[in-house]
């Protein structure tokens, strides 16, 4: 079983990250979880979100405190948060930021795999907006291969109806464009 | 044909209510249930389901207007959490008195204060005598399962009774996971369109929530309580036919791992998944520990539980609602004297756990059991502990 958790700020999409990413899974015929940190949420303000995916049933519903894999939405909350907290040390951290990862992996002090993309240049570029949450999940999808990025398309077309090109766009440009060292 | 889908719970749980096209939906929105009525309203608006989506200005409107509509015959569901269901307890047990077969979701949510938007179970604890049916559900799937079951199970012509479903806030409200989702032809196969036994209308005049006078009340409760009794038969039997038409087996406890169980965990709601693994690590420790999993709050089954602890050394109950100033939490103190005039029955030590929605893991349960069966120290010193309070 693979845990994840997203970091964002309230209004930047994390929850519809979450979301997107577990209905992928499941449409691959997996088993995932996808929720909020519970509770209320206020714009701007640092939250969290999860992923769990495996390919039996799970049946953890506690929250996650030893993630596998780490996404930065807005690397300003680096600032803020210890973003590799409870990460595993062979864990995959994944920030969207325009530094390369060798510069992340000396600011967080993260031994393990680092991985970064320019997402808020993408998004603005493919979408004309600074909203990276489904830019980023190309992002996880070329870290971690844990699901097809053919099987993120559908849920987003879902979700987005006729702006989901973009949304695929940019997700496609991050799977590209992602820079990963070991 | 069902379909594979992954969908919040709640949204799920508002879809598989419409799929059982209740004529009228009454709800008042509060976290963490909010997302069932505000996505059946937009069913509704959507043209999918042909209801009357009654926006109330309170909970205590929106279970009067389910009362009345109810007793006009109308297939009828609302929702609530915490506060809401509260503010709903005038009109509550007046709702199983008439016999009406209202359905009511119920996204548990601790009662205030100090105020606090999370999960427990103290909410539905809280009307637990009023004569409803009561079910919890442990995961997405029965929730989806529950709310199409509950329709048939209340307006069953031998029960004639409103039914909660309770589903943790947020632990399972608001997480999006795979469940099967039963299709318009498989529910209308098993969930035939209602035939009210009475109905409120201006040219067949009957009285419904008459005044009874001391001479009859008593019959009138002791009634009461024989339907709510007597409706775990009708329920054993929906649940099989549900079984034999959809594959998944209800039961009013479930087991888990109790082939040969000494200590046992007993938990209600979306903690028995999460204890599952727990009994698994505790098993490949050579722990001979299994789980019950209690799906039917009201009625209570007493003659399942006797079966269910048999040959049990020790059984760990686990609450999620305090009963202040009581012998036990309310899980417990029921498993108690359920299990009072038996010979033969197992230590019982009762842990209070995630209020409030203090998160609980998978160690936390393999702790307990250790704690149970360990030397007699470290058990609870009293009759229930809140388990992993700071600085105790």
């Amino acid at each position: 079983m693979i845990e994840i958790r997203w970091h964002g700020r309230g209004g930047q999409g994390a929850v519809t990250s979450v979301e997107t990413l577990a209905l992928a899974a499941i449409g691959e015929g997996q088993y995932a979880q996808g929720f909020p940190s519970f509770g209320p949420e206020r714009r701007g303000a640092p939250v969290a979100a999860f992923n769990r995916i495996d390919d039996k049933k799970i049946r953890v519903r506690s929250g996650i405190y030893n993630p596998d894999v780490v996404i930065v939405l807005d690397s300003s909350l680096m600032a803020l948060v210890n973003v590799a907290e409870g990460l595993k040390p062979e864990g995959v951290l994944i920030v969207n930021t325009a530094k390369s990862p060798e510069e992340v992996k000396k600011e967080t002090g993260f031994k393990g795999t680092v991985a970064t993309v320019d997402a808020s240049k993408i998004a603005r570029e493919e979408m004309g907006v600074p909203i990276t949450n489904t830019t980023m999940i190309g992002a996880v999808v070329k870290a971690t291969g844990l699901v097809k990025i053919e099987s993120v398309k559908e849920p987003l077309k879902k979700r987005f109806g006729r702006i989901a090109q973009k949304n695929i766009n940019a997700m496609e440009r991050a799977y590209r464009e992602l820079k990963i060292a070991k | 044909m069902s379909e594979r889908i992954g969908m919040e719970i709640a949204l799920a749980a508002a879809e598989a209510v419409a799929l059982c096209k209740p004529d009228v939906v009454a709800a008042y929105p509060i976290t963490p249930n909010t997302h069932i009525p505000e996505h059946l309203s937009d069913i509704v608006a959507e043209g999918r389901l042909d209801a009357d989506f009654i926006c109330v200005e309170s909970e205590h409107s929106a279970l009067s207007a389910c009362c009345g509509a109810s007793g006009a015959g109308a297939r009828t569901f609302t929702a609530t959490s915490s506060q809401g269901l509260l503010y709903m307890a005038e009109i509550v047990p007046i709702v199983s008195a008439m016999r009406l077969p209202v359905v009511m979701a119920i996204g548990n949510r601790a009662l205030s204060g100090p105020i606090n938007i999370w999960n427990d179970h103290s909410d539905i604890m809280s009307q637990r005598d009023t004569g409803w049916i009561s079910l919890f559900a442990a995961d997405g799937q029965e929730s989806v399962d529950m709310m199409i079951q509950a329709f048939r199970i209340a307006e069953h012509r031998d029960v004639m009774l409103p039914v909660n479903i309770n589903l943790d806030g947020f632990q399972l409200t608001h997480v999006v996971e795979p469940m099967m989702m039963p299709d318009q032809k498989e529910v209308d196969r098993f969930l035939p369109a209602y035939k009210p036994y009475a109905a409120l209308h201006p040219d067949n005049i009957v009285s419904m929530g008459a005044l009874a006078m001391p001479d009859i009340f008593n019959e009138a409760m002791q009634a009461k309580d024989h339907v709510l009794i007597n409706s775990k038969e009708v329920i054993l039997d929906v649940w099989k036919e549900w079984e034999e038409q959809f594959g998944r087996k209800y039961e009013p406890i479930g087991a888990y791992r109790m082939d040969g169980a000494e200590i046992a965990l007993l938990t209600m709601g979306s903690m028995g998944d999460t204890a599952e693994v727990a009994i698994d690590e505790l098993r490949e420790k050579g722990v001979k520990a299994g789980l019950l999993k209690l799906k039917l709050w009201r009625p209570f089954p007493t003659e399942e539980l006797l079966k269910a602890v048999k040959g049990l050394k020790t059984l760990v109950v686990i609450d999620r609602a305090v009963s202040f100033g009581g012998p036990g939490a309310p899980v417990c103190s029921e498993i108690k004297a359920a299990l009072y005039d038996q010979k033969e029955r197992p230590l019982i030590t009762n842990y209070i756990i995630g209020l409030g929605g203090r998160d609980v893991v998978v160690t936390d349960f393999v702790k307990m059991v250790q704690q149970a069966i360990g030397p007699q120290k470290k058990k609870p010193a009293k009759a229930y502990e809140i388990y992993g309070v700071r600085g105790s």
